[in-house]
């Protein structure tokens, strides 16, 4: 069972969102790192670049596939996790903390209700599994 | 490693040929080519005799594998045997011995053989007019999605969208993406078709094509092809057929009978052209009359007994590709098409069908059958219940190599969890696929009793599991002497 942990929202995609304030940092879910395997590339936005809920942020590449990483609320990139760059394993190592993927900040804060909770999540997994 | 490079066997001045005497004046390079263009330092060949080369090349190409050592199930690639009698073909020295630069009269059979190649391979795809230009697959999705760019621009209509399944292979997106346009992917139902709900909702007056592969990736016949070209048509997009999986419908049904409007084939997969290493490739495209004009230049015409290049087609994109398409393939297509004939090319494609239906069937009690639907010319399955033991499909692939298979595709399609795609082409026998059979049922036997030498595979071949998490996170492109 992948590990899903409290406190985070989460997307249909498997993304994870940390909420602070009107800041939303992103990663992609335990689950998510999981299916893709050793991951060995990882494409990251420009800071200041504006995305719209549903775009596609980036790609993250592993010796399976290259999958796109869409972003689930719209905003503005404040930060990106440039050691993922040198070290795209951070993501499989730890998904949740290190591996983080870029914080946003966000510009419609109503779509917050569009996201998943944990359980909501963990539902979302059994269904699809 | 258990053989050297060639260049680990170099040794200074250690030589393997002799040049004849030159015997036109010598010029110096640098009165030839510009300073900025002139190599600063020494080429690094290797230098080894005549013996260590031959010796070291036939020692490589023992350890190689292709369809005329084994068997090759890899879906989506259409691995089929490559009759030898193609080969001869390409090697006459009337073909070999072309310059493209000769007069058009001196090359009138080379001529015919393309002229006939653009017809036939119309027919079977149901097109109006047919161009030999694009190198390989992706290049005639480039062709295609340009001409449909040019074709919308000549009717004065901005479309940027270009619709693909998400079942679609993996170049379609990025051949969309390449060419300019905005891709949207459209899900699949849950007999492994279309959605056609979803697709209506996404086609709308921007979309200007939608890429299909028919049958799909999945191995299965998309069933609503003719409502899904009626979807597109009627909101004015076109629709391109990527024609990597031909191989199963050839005589039987055509991209053109089914409303495709420009068409892609693979010469290198069903018309039975070497690839994987032996190609090169080629993929003609073809086109509804509407987009005739807009074919890349030039094409064979003939004109009463004569066949001539046709240059004079002033909305094409253009060239695609230097010269005149890989003619060395197109003369071993040709060789196939005339050998097999009408009733062999339909006979063809159905025992592919055949073949990977009666292998989806021996494996059915053992593997997971995601769509249990009959299938085409390939299907695909995934394992049960391994996960616990921690075998995955990579394991189960690499072991395959012990029991002296290409492994099948793995990982693709993308919506199919560690799925396996397995085509066995027309050319294989009842015993083949069932040893193949036998030995993968061996094979999950192994991954529940002893996981951990599936998980170690392959261990009979001349390397063992290769790493490649490191060749993808630093890979090393050129040799440099240590």
């Amino acid at each position: 069972m992948s590990n899903i942990p409290e406190g985070l929202k989460y997307s249909k995609e498997h993304e994870w969102i940390r909420l602070e304030g009107n800041k939303a940092t992103i990663g992609i879910t335990d689950y998510a790192q999981d299916s893709l395997g050793d991951i060995v590339f990882v494409e990251l936005p420009n800071i200041d670049d504006e995305f719209e809920s549903d775009d596609v942020l980036g790609v993250v590449e592993s010796v399976k596939a290259a999958s796109d990483i869409y972003i689930p609320l719209s905003g503005k990139i404040v930060e990106i996790n440039e050691e993922l760059v040198d070290s795209p394993e951070t993501i499989n190592e730890d998904p949740y903390e290190k591996g983080w993927i870029v914080a946003i900040e966000l510009s419609d804060t109503s779509q917050l209700a569009d996201l998943l909770s944990k359980e909501d999540y963990e539902a979302f997994l059994e269904e699809n599994a | 490693m258990t053989e050297p490079l060639i260049f680990e066997l170099s040794r200074p001045g250690r030589e393997g040929i002799q040049l004849p005497d030159n015997d036109v004046p010598a010029k110096a390079v640098n009165e030839l080519l510009p300073a900025d263009m002139l190599r600063q330092q020494e080429l690094q060949l290797p230098e080894t005799s005549e013996l260590d080369t031959v010796r070291h090349f036939t020692r490589l190409s023992r350890m190689n594998y292709g369809v005329d050592v084994g068997f090759y199930p890899l879906g989506s690639c259409t691995m089929k045997y490559n009759p030898k009698i193609c080969e001869d073909a390409a090697n006459l020295p009337g073909f070999t011995r072309l310059h493209p630069y000769q007069p058009e009269e001196t090359v009138q059979g080379a001529l015919e053989l393309m002229y006939q190649t653009q017809n036939y391979l119309a027919e079977i795809t149901g097109m109006d007019a047919m161009s030999l230009q694009p190198a390989a697959g992706a290049h005639g999705e480039l062709t295609g999605l340009l001409i449909i760019k040019a074709y919308l621009k000549s009717k004065g209509e901005k479309r940027n969208k270009v619709i693909v399944p998400d079942s679609a292979h993996g170049t379609n997106p990025a051949t969309a993406t390449l060419a300019g346009f905005d891709v949207v992917t459209v899900k699949s139902d849950l007999r492994g078709n279309v959605d056609v709900e979803a697709l209506r909702e996404e086609v709308d007056g921007n979309t200007a094509a939608l890429m299909l592969t028919n049958p799909n990736t999945l191995g299965l016949f998309e069933e609503n092809i003719v409502q899904i070209a009626e979807i597109v048509h009627d909101a004015g997009g076109l629709l391109y057929y990527d024609g990597a999986n031909m191989n199963a419908i050839m005589g039987i049904t055509s991209p053109g009978d089914m409303g495709f409007d420009v068409v892609h084939l693979n010469l290198h997969k069903t018309f039975s052209t070497p690839h994987g290493g032996g190609g090169p490739g080629s993929g003609p495209v073809g086109v509804k009359a509407e987009l005739e004009p807009f074919l890349p230049k030039p094409l064979v015409i003939r004109d009463k007994e004569f066949y001539k290049l046709y240059y004079d087609l002033p909305l094409s994109i253009g060239k695609m590709r230097s010269f005149y398409a890989s003619f060395g393939v197109v003369v071993k297509a040709y060789t196939y098409l005339i050998s097999q004939g009408v009733v062999g090319l339909k006979s063809v494609s159905e025992h592919a069908v055949l073949n990977a239906n009666y292998l989806m069937r021996r494996l059915a009690g053992h593997l997971n059958i995601p769509f249990d639907r009959t299938c085409m010319h390939e299907f695909v399955c995934n394992p049960r219940g391994l996960k616990e033991n921690g075998v995955r499909t990579l394991d189960l692939a690499k072991r395959m190599l012990d029991y002296g298979y290409h492994p099948p595709t793995i990982y693709f399609p993308l919506i199919v969890e560690e799925v396996m795609m397995m085509e066995p082409t027309e050319t294989e026998n009842k015993e083949t696929l069932d040893e193949f059979a036998d030995n993968v049922v061996k094979i999950l036997q192994e991954a529940v009793e002893d996981p951990e030498k599936v998980k170690a595979a392959p261990h009979d071949t001349p390397v063992g599991r290769l790493d490649e998490v490191t060749a993808a996170r630093n890979p090393v492109l050129r040799y440099s002497k240590k």
